[in-house]
């Protein structure tokens, strides 16, 4: 199952038995079941043996292991948890057990797992033996430095990020893979490593690691941890929130209304949008008004390869910004108040503008946990860069860091340089014109020209840029020349 | 207070319930007055083709619209609506359309190499200077009742020639009412059956009649999104000029056969007559085109020399049958005084390709040059 139309209504239903028939104490645990249950359901089959239930049973084992050593063991709060906390291993690992047994079941009458589930004892053992290795973890380190632990954490994520994003290691791993479970090893793929949902995952898992290492991070109970990482509905496609936000509206859970109008108004209205963005929208103008490797190449002419690429620029925002707004929309119909990830960003007059308003949850994680750490340490050392070279150094990083994100190819390098680049340009720019442009306070005519000089500048800056984002790096730089005419 | 400054109304269920309500009636009311008004065949007519997009140079037709950037549709209007076709016709032009199946559509060829193309390529005048400019109307089925669904319509576009090609797979009359746009547009066809007195069953069960729900949008959802995706796939072919997915490798027409006479319903050979060959339909088309000249074409086939060639002369004829249909259509047209040009064994067998009816554009080029010759007043500007 992939979040589609069937997926999404399945969603809204669910949305209504659960607001309409549950207590409000028993919501909080209904969420965390039913994303439980989703992460299964919305894996999509691939052609390794198991994968499609041992991906998301990964999820699983890293979630709990790393809320386990993003614990405040100390805190009155973590222990109150302990009783909670113990039943929430327990329901999670007998879903997971209650999910595999559908290996029993003729395949026609599976309805949560795309492929035939492992033995239900393999899982167990496996689930057990994740558990020990955990605790060992955990035994190994309780007398050490506990922020290392989370840095190792934070390092092993990234490691198992840069793997699945790069062709040749997934590919390595999907052949190691098969040849584990007997299968063809000559035609492992990376596409074989279709982990649902991980590069959200990692990033929430990080977050989470890093402010318990600023010692920012509010304690949490397994059950609001789990939830906050596999929220069902953002676990395809975003928004990346943050823990202590969500968690707010997860304890007002008991106390919400059921069946509130004040939320199914404004969240059906939210997806009915969303799906009129993504299903009828982006999809059509996929079809064929869109730029892509083959039709980059077939191209006649430049003015069409603009057009082109308009058209992607316009799907891509449509298409990620429509999920957005359904993911957004069922989680209001859930009780829970999704972030905002986009703000008109085709509109925006500046670069620095477009990214508080494109994908703002990544941005924001970024700004976060590179750009700021990343400018705190460069000023901390002794000899420092100029402030410009520092700016441009922790924008690349930042930059690049989204870019890598989406996957690690040479393409989307270009295209983080290509931003990172931009932010600094614009920075330098904006520092040297700040005085001249608010003395266009008085001058409205010409502040709007300017405005909208800038808006035009901006926008081009951003679709040239998904150029890099949108086609290999040799088919990019050729695409690139093509649209400017020179290359024909 | 301003309308602006008023408070929002709080959403409540009434508010819910109100909006859905709304939202049904209105649903409901446009799925109704969508299946009474039937707007397909007029929301065909209105195009983003020859306005913003260049019109295309044959009629849409594709399987796998991700790599041919075209599809097939049953809405003849927007058909016609995306093909150069139904731009102006300019005052000097001299206006030819080629009807037929997939070897005018131009299977495996670029639209320049289609019969069409190589005819305008060719840069001919008339007598009183008019230019001559090929249509390609062709469509990629054998049948004859789809040709003269397709003249009917390009009547609209003021041709001064008909060229139509045609040959024996189209006629066998069990097939007329078999090709899906056939099916899928009963109102026309029915309504030809019946200006032409044509000897096929109006009320045939393969006539696709929508009721009521499915002359809705929920019931024309297919038709309204194919419509939607022939504007969008526009942008595609106005950039790439590709309107075809051709294979890397093409599979050559068969040249040996087993001993087999079979042809259509008849295992044997038997006698033709037109209780089995269509020419009520073809008949139908002559007059159709009125006063339009029609030059008609029996199109070249494959004749092979290979294995049990004495019985066949491809995959698709045995020799009986096609002997036969040969003799009968001559006959038709000197009996009617219709222009016609048995053209069956003008090309060598090597400029055929993947069918006994497609053809290399060399192939092509020499049919081109056989039917120039016969337009005996255009006059070559090369």
């Amino acid at each position: 199952m992939t979040f589609d139309l069937r997926a999404i209504g399945l969603f809204i239903i669910a949305a209504f038995l659960y607001a309409g028939l549950l207590p409000g104490r028993a919501r909080a645990w209904a969420l965390l079941v039913g994303s439980v249950i989703a992460v299964y359901w919305l894996q999509p089959n691939a052609p390794i043996r198991f994968s499609a239930f041992i991906l998301p049973t990964a999820t699983l084992i890293l979630t709990v292991a790393m809320w386990w050593f993003s614990r405040d063991p100390q805190n009155p709060d973590q222990l109150a948890s302990l009783r909670e906390d113990r039943m929430t291993v327990i329901a999670v690992a007998a879903l997971v057990l209650l999910l595999s047994l559908e290996r029993l079941l003729p395949a026609e009458w599976r309805v949560i797992s795309a492929a035939r589930p492992p033995d239900p004892v393999a899982v167990l053992m496996a689930l057990a033996a994740a558990f020990l290795v955990v605790a060992a973890i955990d035994r190994f380190t309780r007398q050490r430095d506990r922020r290392r632990v989370l840095t190792g954490g934070m390092l092993f994520l990234i490691a198992i990020f840069a793997v699945l994003n790069t062709d040749a290691l997934a590919t390595s791993i999907s052949r190691l893979w098969r040849f584990g479970t007997g299968q063809d090893t000559s035609i492992a793929s990376a596409l074989d490593l279709s982990w649902l949902g991980f590069s959200y995952v990692a990033f929430r898992l990080i977050h989470t690691l890093r402010d318990r290492q600023t010692g920012i991070l509010p304690v949490l109970s397994l059950r609001e941890y789990v939830t906050y990482v596999i929220f069902a509905s953002s676990l395809v496609a975003g928004p990346i929130d943050r823990a202590e936000r969500f968690v707010g509206d997860y304890r007002a859970l008991p106390n919400a209304r059921g069946l509130d109008a004040a939320r199914f108004m404004p969240g059906g209205t939210r997806i009915a949008i969303g799906l009129l963005k993504k299903f009828v929208i982006a999809d059509s103008l996929a079809l064929g008004m869109s730029l892509t490797a083959t039709n980059a190449a077939q191209t006649q002419s430049a003015l069409w390869l603009w057009v082109l690429l308009y058209g992607y620029a316009l799907r891509l925002y449509l298409d990620f910004s429509g999920y957005t707004d359904i993911a957004i929309g069922i989680g209001m119909l859930f009780g829970m108040t999704l972030p905002e990830n986009f703000k008109r960003p085709y509109l925006k007059t500046t670069i620095t503008a477009f990214w508080q308003s494109w994908h703002m949850t990544l941005s924001n994680w970024a700004r976060f946990y590179v750009f700021t750490p990343f400018s705190r340490w460069m000023l901390m050392r002794k000899r420092k860069p100029s402030s410009a070279m520092m700016v441009l150094i922790a924008q690349l990083a930042t930059m690049i860091t989204i870019g890598l994100w989406h996957g690690v190819t040479w393409n989307f390098l270009a295209w983080g340089v290509w931003h990172g680049v931009g932010l600094w340009i614009h920075r330098q720019w904006s520092d040297r014109t700040r005085k001249w442009y608010r003395s266009l306070a008085d001058k409205p005519l010409q502040k709007r020209w300017w405005s909208i000089c800038s808006w035009f500048v901006t926008l081009q800056f951003v679709v040239l840029g998904w150029v890099w984002f949108a086609l290999p790096i040799d088919r990019a730089a050729t695409t690139f020349a093509h649209l400017f005419g020179l290359g024909w | 207070m301003t309308a602006s400054n008023e408070p929002r109304q709080p959403n409540t269920w009434f508010a819910v319930v109100r909006v859905l309500i709304m939202a049904a009636v209105l649903f409901v009311a446009c799925n109704a007055i969508f299946a009474l008004l039937d707007p397909l065949e007029a929301l065909g007519r209105v195009s983003l083709y020859n306005v913003i997009l260049p019109g295309r140079e044959r009629l849409p037709y594709g399987e796998d619209a991700s790599k041919s950037y075209n599809l097939s549709t049953y809405n003849i209007p927007a058909m016609f609506a995306s093909h150069v076709v139904s731009r102006p016709k300019a005052p000097d032009e001299f206006r030819v359309i080629v009807v037929g199946d997939s070897g005018t559509w131009g299977w495996l060829l670029d639209n320049q190499d289609t019969l069409a193309g190589q005819i305008t390529a060719r840069r001919l005048t008339t007598a009183d200077g008019k230019r001559i400019v090929a249509y390609n109307l062709g469509y990629p089925i054998i049948a004859l009742t789809k040709d003269v669904l397709i003249l009917d319509e390009a009547m609209r576009y003021q041709p001064d020639l008909i060229v139509w090609p045609v040959t024996l797979e189209a006629f066998p009359r069990s097939k007329q009412l078999f090709p899906s746009i056939v099916q899928n547009n009963a109102p026309r066809m029915r309504d030809l059956i019946a200006r032409y007195q044509l000897k096929l069953d109006p009320n045939d069960p393969r006539f696709v009649d929508p009721d009521f729900l499915g002359s809705t949008i929920v019931g024309q959802r297919r038709n309204l999104a194919d419509w939607l995706r022939l504007q969008v796939l526009g942008f595609s072919w106005a950039a790439t000029g590709i309107d075809q997915a051709k294979p890397a490798e093409i599979t050559l027409r068969q040249s040996d056969f087993e001993k087999d006479v079979s042809w259509q319903e008849f295992e044997e050979p038997a006698t033709l007559t037109e209780d089995n060959l269509a020419f009520d339909v073809l008949e139908a088309g002559m007059q159709i085109a009125g006063r339009v000249p029609v030059l008609l074409i029996n199109e070249p086939t494959f004749i092979s020399t290979g294995r049990n060639s004495d019985l066949r002369y491809n995959s698709f004829y045995p020799r009986w049958a096609y002997d036969q249909y040969r003799a009968l259509l001559g006959s038709k047209a000197k009996q009617n005084n219709w222009p016609y040009l048995d053209l069956w064994d003008s090309i060598a067998p090597d400029e055929f390709t993947d069918t006994p009816v497609h053809l290399t554009p060399r192939g092509v080029g020499e049919l081109a040059q056989r039917i120039v010759k016969e337009m005996r007043w255009a006059k070559s500007n090369e």
